[in-house]
């Protein structure tokens, strides 16, 4: 496709046709607000924040739903845009719950930083403000629709990522909100499977994941790449720590693999990890075989305990009376040491695993 | 994978996931794909969006199926006589691909010589699938170019696991939708890391790489890298293990992260096998219903708590990393390993899994070019042989490690079970979406959302029963019997049912039979004859 050229804020820029005004200043490095906008998702053009000045045309459009032409000028950050762009914050904020010092999206709210960044405090007009019950009766996701500025990012990744259309707009005016069919909440509509793919693109509190609630503000947590364990698609993980726990999972942008995208379990299932079941230390039977009862042991005994067993056993009645089940949900690492274990120091080919097919 | 490796020469998914959304035809056999791998899932509903045509075979009325142009409901355990049919309609209709045959395949008059006496009109006494379904879907998979193969394990969980897979082969190569981008035949695999413990050679004829214990020149690199004698002699699968453990020649058991007592089939026979052993070590996280036979459990860590690998479904071998620290005195399997066989004369010091995945890459042809430095971004999919090797998005381009694609004809026979007077409905058994395996259990969240076995019974059933959602119902098979709570639903069809496996209150493997592939040693947990009784 041929390119074009057009001026942004003084730079000239060159862009593949068919780029949008915004993609074209992003790459450029040029700061344009977005709250509906996700690279990820179609474009939209509902929230204005991202509105610019292009010689020669009408209004403010709204740049990540016009595409760049060439000799477009375009103007960023001019007077009427800062004015536009302040005006839309003040009336999101007329009717947004000012309760940062206990959002669970306190620095990283999209919302605090552009109010911020722009210096709008919300305090310009006074009127109706929501009073919607939060919706907590499921055990994944916490939904505040006092919080939501309607930029359907979660009504378009339900629709194009997920594809389960389990929420839409409803009603007008004031009292437009995201909703499941006939105003159920996500769990009485059973259309919703709780990937919370849409809590991922929430650009403010209004969708957060149940079990992060108080757990660690944003700025407290480390994050770390790594790979799902609850099947063989290998969506990549982005693991939020504080103080040892997990405090949060999140898809991390593999574009080969899950481009982001979890499913329930790799998103709501790692808290499997803390259970209270957990065997903690090396057990040795004391009841009979199959009762489970066990008294706790040194890994020093437990370990001796099996070396001799197994020495026992194997000088006995040979290596082949030994065999071992190695585990599809184990690392490779653990696995090549399992067979090597069995063919090296047991000296048998008895290993297997269940998923053999 | 046996399937595939006896007709392509390696067992994998052929293709990569992200070239899922760019098919124009998808033929999904025996997959809950939404359900049991949700992310593909999602991709295959994002190919539907885009008009890309989704055949699904499935007993079951899955979520795919609203998203499909045609669904073949197909009675369980009658995969082979239904691909016969499609490949009947493609052969006779002249829909091959003549220079794919010539060129990259043999047996042809082998499996003409099948396939012949499988029209659809006979087939469809034997699926229950309509003859016109069969001969759509089949001129629709032929004829176009960006075809694509996916199955699990409603494929390879039968006694006709490893021909159902080689007759899905035999389909893909006569239109030649292999050996290319967006067309190939694809498992998905349904744990995280069972294409990784494959390839690691967790299994009892090949070492690392699927190079064989039988060939003595791989012996002695093995034995001369490791430094002990090895044994060219297969050892024992899972079935021969537990058979001959309650016949008392397997004395001892070494089980790392599986939980026979409860996923394996009939396992009222496998728990008499642990029990009669002389000495059982289990590593898991949980008391799991085998740890309960257990001399010794030794305390593993979870992936969240150690650093290695996995290697997906696509082949692809991806970092897991460490996000916070071993739970109690819990120690990462690796360490536990390494520990017991110094402890048993045999030093096996690591540092660090780093070191254990150079040990194994320089072992493994397949593996040879990765390193933890080149795994850190996206990662590699093998064949990856050298350090400047890109990794392989598709597999079989131009030529099968074999050489020739094997084509054979391969007869239906019927599963080992069949329904019949005091058993006349059919059990089949998966996965369903808010669980995996066990571990997900222990999840407050998930277990919270869905804590009990909800079996899917159709309304007739329910009708003859007296019985609605939520009530209980008893169910009884030859080897054992269960209560379970039922969901009415049409997503079954009259005559079938369907468990999961999830739920240790309401064990289905109770009731599955253990009769088994004869080549994949794979259970049929897809096929169990049962009778519904009032609970109580």
């Amino acid at each position: 496709m041929a390119d074009v050229t057009l001026t942004i804020d003084g730079k000239k820029i060159t862009v593949p046709a068919g780029t949008t005004v915004l993609q074209a200043a992003r790459e450029k490095g040029i700061f344009i607000p977005t709250l509906c906008h996700d690279p990820k998702l179609s474009p939209w053009g509902g929230c204005r924040l991202c509105v610019v000045e292009i010689e020669g045309m009408r209004g403010l459009p709204a740049s990540c739903v016009t595409t760049a032409t060439e000799g477009m000028v375009v103007q960023t950050a001019s007077p009427a845009v800062l004015e536009a762009r302040r005006m839309l914050l003040e009336l999101l904020l007329a009717n947004h719950p000012q309760d940062c010092l206990t959002c669970s999206k306190n620095g990283a709210c999209s919302l605090q930083d552009y109010a911020y960044y722009y210096g709008v405090r919300g305090d310009q007009f006074q009127g109706e403000k929501h009073a919607y019950p939060v919706e907590a009766d499921n055990p994944f996701i916490v939904r505040d629709l006092n919080k939501c500025v309607l930029c359907g990012k979660c009504i378009r990744v339900c629709d194009e990522v997920q594809v389960n259309n389990a929420i839409d707009f409803a009603h007008r005016g004031f009292n437009t909100r995201v909703t499941p069919a006939m105003d159920l909440s996500l769990k009485e509509s059973e259309a919703c499977v709780f990937c919370g793919n849409c809590v991922q693109v929430c650009p403010v509190g209004a969708l957060v994941e149940k079990a992060s609630l108080w757990q660690g503000r944003q700025w407290e947590l480390t994050k770390v790449r790594t790979t799902c364990t609850f099947c063989g698609v290998g969506c990549n993980l982005e693991v939020s720590v504080k103080d040892d726990r997990v405090v949060r999972v999140r898809g991390y942008d593999n574009p080969l693999v899950n481009n982001g995208w979890l499913c329930v379990k790799g998103r709501f299932g790692a808290d499997f990890a803390d259970s209270p079941e957990r065997v903690a230390r090396p057990l040795i039977r004391t009841g009979a075989r199959g009762e489970g009862r066990f008294r706790e042991a040194t890994w020093d005994e437990a370990l001796d305990y099996t070396a001799r067993r197994l020495t026992e056993i194997k000088e006995q009645y040979g290596s082949r009376a030994i065999a071992a089940l190695s585990s599809a949900r184990c690392t490779n690492e653990e696995n090549y040491l399992m067979q090597k274990f069995m063919r090296a120091v047991i000296g048998s080919n008895n290993v297997d695993h269940c998923a053999r097919t | 994978m046996a399937g595939l490796a006896i007709a392509f020469g390696s067992g994998a998914m052929t293709n990569s996931i992200a070239e899922i959304e760019h098919n124009d035809v998808l033929l999904i056999i025996g997959s809950n794909t939404t359900e049991a791998h949700p992310v593909i899932g999602q991709k295959m509903k994002q190919a539907a969006r885009r008009g890309a045509k989704l055949i699904v075979v499935d007993p079951r009325r899955i979520e795919l199926v609203d998203y499909a142009c045609l669904w073949l409901p197909i009675r369980p355990g009658t995969n082979v006589a239904l691909i016969n049919a499609l490949m009947y309609v493609i052969i006779t209709e002249g829909l091959v691909d003549k220079e794919f045959i010539a060129e990259r395949t043999e047996g042809y008059d082998n499996l003409w010589s099948v396939v012949q006496n499988y029209p659809p009109e006979r087939v469809a006494g034997i699926t229950g699938v309509p003859a016109e379904d069969i001969r759509a879907a089949a001129r629709l998979y032929a004829t176009t170019d960006r075809a694509g193969i996916f199955y699990t394990l409603g494929i390879t969980e039968h006694t006709s696991g490893t021909n159902n897979v080689m007759n899905l082969a035999n389909l893909a190569m006569i239109t030649g939708h292999v050996g290319k981008e967006f067309s190939g035949v694809n498992p998905l695999r349904g744990q995280n890391n069972v294409q990784g413990a494959c390839d690691m050679g967790a299994l009892p004829d090949v070492f690392p790489g699927y190079q064989k214990v039988a060939n003595p020149e791989v012996r002695e690199r093995f034995a001369a890298a490791w430094n002990c004698r090895l044994d060219g002699t297969s050892g024992l699968r899972i079935p021969e293990m537990i058979d001959l453990a309650a016949e008392g020649y397997i004395r001892a058991m070494y089980i790392m992260g599986e939980d026979p007592a409860l996923t394996d089939p009939d396992i009222t026979h496998v728990r008499k096998a642990l029990a009669n052993l002389d000495f059982l070590v289990v590593q898991d996280l949980f008391i799991s219903e085998t740890a309960k036979f257990a001399d010794v459990v030794l305390p593993g860590a979870s992936f969240l708590e150690k650093d290695g690998t996995f290697t997906s479904t696509e082949r692809r071998v991806q970092r897991v990393r460490q996000a916070i620290s071993p739970r109690g005195e819990s120690r990462p399997d690796w360490q536990i390993i390494g520990d017991l066989a110094t402890r048993m004369g045999y030093p096996m010091e690591y540092n660090s899994p780093e070191q254990i995945f150079a040990e194994m890459a320089g072992l493994t042809p397949s593996y040879a070019g990765m390193s933890y430095e080149r795994l850190a971004g996206d990662g590699l999919q093998w064949p990856c042989p050298a350090p400047d090797h890109p990794g392989t998005k598709f597999l079989h381009a131009g030529k099968f490690p074999r050489g020739k694609g094997l084509l054979q004809g391969i007869e239906y026979q019927p599963p080992a079970e069949v329904t019949d007077e005091e058993y006349p409905i059919l059990l089949t058994t998966g996965r369903m979406l808010y669980h995996y395996g066990v571990t997900t259990r222990r999840s407050a969240a998930l277990e919270s959302y869905r804590p009990e076995e909800y079996a899917e019974i159709n309304p007739a059933q329910a009708a003859e029963l007296g019985v609605k959602t939520g009530d209980k119902v008893t169910v009884v098979s030859r080897r054992g019997r269960l209560v379970t709570r039922v969901q009415v639903t049409d997503r079954v069809p009259p005559g079938i049912m369907f468990m999961t496996y999830h739920y240790k209150e309401s064990p289905v493997n109770i009731l599955t039979n253990a009769a088994f592939d004869p080549v994949a040693k794979t259970a049929e947990y897809k096929v169990a004859a049962v009778r519904l009784e009032p609970a109580g």
